[in-house]
């Protein structure tokens, strides 16, 4: 049993072994081992060249590794705090997304930008938000977030060894979670990385969820089931592209969904997750795609957070308006 | 430079420069900086006129390209016309194995590259968005947002020194173009710090054009732009931009250094942009027509066509030959322009990512389906 940070860090390494053009940079991941220790050690085995500190300046991070992966480098950004990744929008956004497209496909850039997102932690502004829609919004990029300790370990070789620029969101809450992780699975026969996995089978409405938010609509799903109502959890674990299949198969079973996230709900996942369940499973809803997600307001001050992120008591009242309608 | 003082209409700048022809062709032996860098060319007499062909080719060329516009032919056109020494005289000072990142606007460099003039223009008639691959031609894609690939730069430069290819004279360097505008910019900025810090081997070639777009070098920098460098650990140089004698040897210096490991060179090429700041642009509106004149009496081409003619190293023959050679080129260029297709529609959807995405591949099944619903009505 270890912990999704180590496991992250495990994944990390491994990858660091694996290819020797994958280089890590970021604020603090050297000597530190990063604010969340994520990095832990790995520059004192790999060397300042393949860990790198870097400058304090997040568009520096992601614009240098631009440039390296042009060169045939294999960069992982770390972004310290989600709340931090705005000043490297541009260079995401305006270059990282576009630069395949652009050049028509002779440029790839092999990017993964790591992210800790989401609340809960008890912290200070820009340290506990969750902009991945922004992100999933965007053309170019593939967005996905690890929900627990063995996903955390192949997800993040599977970004690093992807040649697509990919967002890889880390629920930072969940950092001290622990899990089985088999650190000698083969990476070529894990799980795909865009897919999604259902969690809990359930026959009678379907909950879906991603990163921080699984484990709480697991929860839900087990009190549920003392109330005789067997949900379905789906990790949607990929965010762009979203798997839709595994999606549409589970609510044309259950009739019902509920799509669960901490980012705010105007033009968040949920909105277009919703749409496209409605679009695509229409005769087979019993009530409509409801949403149980942060309030449209900035993050709020730590002492009330737990009011505005979503939880067990929250996902069942909106299971019970499903139920009601 | 204290606010409001002018620099338009003298031959020098406060501060000066590295200046080894004069715009009247007279050819400086030497200049030696305040650094102790003794500045100079050692160029036969073929040199010295392949670099007046350069000139005056990628003028010809720009002036087609702008006719083109102005037909309609293309969407729009970054005129580089002034500017035809800081690129050339740079981009002659390239090794091959250099690499360079250039802004939208350096055609002369690309052309100084050996890459066929028309690459950009799939761009600018709206067929592409460049297209090309960075590595084959040593020259990256042209960046439209102001100052981003500046740090693209810097990250290629950290990686030659990870490869181990600097600390040679065989090594590699790179280069950075942008403009005056540019050097406000933060990610300008943050690549200075990184290059500073590493000591990349990278040479920031600033054009400064005094222009950006309608904004005069005044609403960027309170001090001379090459100053600048020192702040960040590493030296800065003026050079006369519309030298390209000058602009030669102070680029092929700065090179030699980053590639022989001694760290970054900021390069202020001082020029001025005669033309618009794109076709879509009307510079009477922001400058009076006697700063254009005195900096006409600069102009790149025609002192070193003074030079080349009071030297003897060419005569009338040449210079028509040069111009007829020029012409030819810019009117295959204009056939070879109006012959670029347009691409076909479904090629909307390609190389959105190197994997693919099925959400593309269904959105780019019903567009298929959409678009073959017409077929037979006319449409």
């Amino acid at each position: 049993m270890i912990t999704l940070g180590k496991a992250l860090n495990h994944g990390l390494r491994r990858a660091l072994e694996d290819d020797p053009k994958v280089v890590i940079m970021g604020e603090d991941v050297g000597k530190l081992g990063g604010v969340f220790r994520i990095t832990d050690a790995l520059q004192k085995d790999f060397g300042e060249n393949r860990v790198i500190d870097t400058p304090l300046a997040e568009a520096g991070i992601v614009g240098t590794a631009v440039g390296l992966a042009i060169r045939g480098f294999r960069p992982v950004c770390e972004i310290q705090f989600d709340g931090f990744v705005f000043p490297a929008y541009n260079q995401i956004v305006a270059q990282v997304a576009k630069m395949h497209y652009r050049s028509k496909g002779k440029l790839r850039l092999p990017i993964t930008i790591r992210i800790p997102y989401g609340g809960g932690i008890g912290a200070v502004e820009h340290h506990s938000e969750s902009p991945e829609a922004y992100f999933a919004h965007t053309p170019g990029l593939k967005v996905v977030s690890c929900s627990n300790p063995a996903d955390a370990y192949t997800m993040i070789q599977q970004a690093i060894a992807s040649d697509d620029p990919v967002i890889f969101f880390e629920p930072k809450r969940r950092y001290w979670e622990k899990g089985e992780v088999d650190l000698d699975a083969p990476l070529e026969s894990a799980f795909p990385l865009h897919s999604a996995r259902v969690v809990r089978p359930g026959g009678d409405a379907t909950l879906l969820a991603y990163g921080p938010m699984v484990r709480v609509a697991l929860d839900a799903a087990t009190a549920a089931a003392e109330d005789g109502r067997e949900l379905e959890v789906i990790d949607v674990r990929s965010l762009s592209p979203i798997d839709y299949p595994v999606i549409f198969e589970s609510v044309r079973r259950t009739g019902r969904a509920v799509v669960v996230h901490e980012a705010p709900g105007n033009v968040g996942l949920g909105a277009e997750i919703a749409a496209r369940i409605t679009e695509e499973c229409f005769y087979s809803l019993e009530a409509p795609v409801l949403r149980v997600t942060g309030y449209d307001i900035p993050y709020p001050a730590a002492r009330i957070e737990e009011e505005y992120l979503p939880d067990l008591d929250r996902v069942l009242d909106a299971v019970d308006r499903s139920f009601g309608w | 430079m204290a606010k409001g003082e002018s620099v338009a209409g003298t031959d020098i700048p406060p501060g000066g420069f590295v200046q080894l022809l004069t715009p009247d062709g007279e050819r400086v032996d030497s200049v030696t900086s305040a650094d102790g860098t003794t500045y100079s060319v050692d160029f036969t007499d073929e040199e010295y006129r392949e670099l007046y062909r350069d000139l005056v080719t990628v003028r010809r060329l720009d002036t087609e390209a702008v006719a083109l516009q102005r037909q309609g032919e293309l969407g729009i056109w970054a005129s580089l016309l002034g500017q035809e020494a800081a690129q050339v005289g740079s981009g002659r000072a390239l090794r091959p194995q250099d690499m360079a990142f250039p802004t939208y606007r350096e055609h002369g460099v690309l052309y100084c590259r050996g890459i066929d003039p028309i690459m950009p223009f799939g761009l600018f008639r709206g067929v592409d968005q460049g297209g090309w691959d960075a590595n084959e031609f040593k020259f990256n894609q042209y960046t439209i947002v102001i100052g981003s690939q500046t740090l693209h730069a810097t990250g290629y430069a950290m990686g030659v020194t990870m490869d181990g290819k600097t600390g040679s004279t065989d090594g590699e360097a790179v280069i950075a173009y942008f403009g005056d505008g540019a050097t406000s910019q933060g990610e300008v900025n943050e690549a200075f710090v990184w290059s500073g810090v590493f000591n990349s081997p990278i040479v920031f070639f600033c054009q400064n054009n005094q222009y950006a777009i309608s904004e005069p070098l005044e609403r960027q920098t309170r001090v001379p732009l090459y100053q600048r460098a020192g702040g960040y650990g590493f030296p800065g140089i003026r050079v006369d931009g519309n030298d390209v004698l000058a602009t030669y040897a102070v680029t092929r210096a700065a090179l030699d250094n980053a590639r022989s490991g001694q760290g970054p060179t900021l390069i202020e090429a001082y020029t001025y942009r005669m033309g618009a700041h794109t076709s879509s642009d009307d510079p009477t509106r922001y400058r009076i027509a006697s700063e254009v004149e005195s900096w006409k009496a600069k102009d790149p081409i025609s002192r070193l066509r003074a030079f080349l003619t009071k030297q003897k190293i060419a005569k009338k023959d040449f210079f028509t030959e040069v111009d007829d050679v020029a012409n030819q080129k810019a009117l295959d260029l204009r056939e070879r322009v109006l012959a670029m297709p347009d691409p076909e529609p479904v090629a909307l959807f390609d190389h959105v990512y190197p994997n693919g995405s099925p959400e593309i591949d269904a959105q780019r099944d019903a567009f298929t389906r959409y678009q073959a619903s017409f077929e037979g009505s006319g449409h």
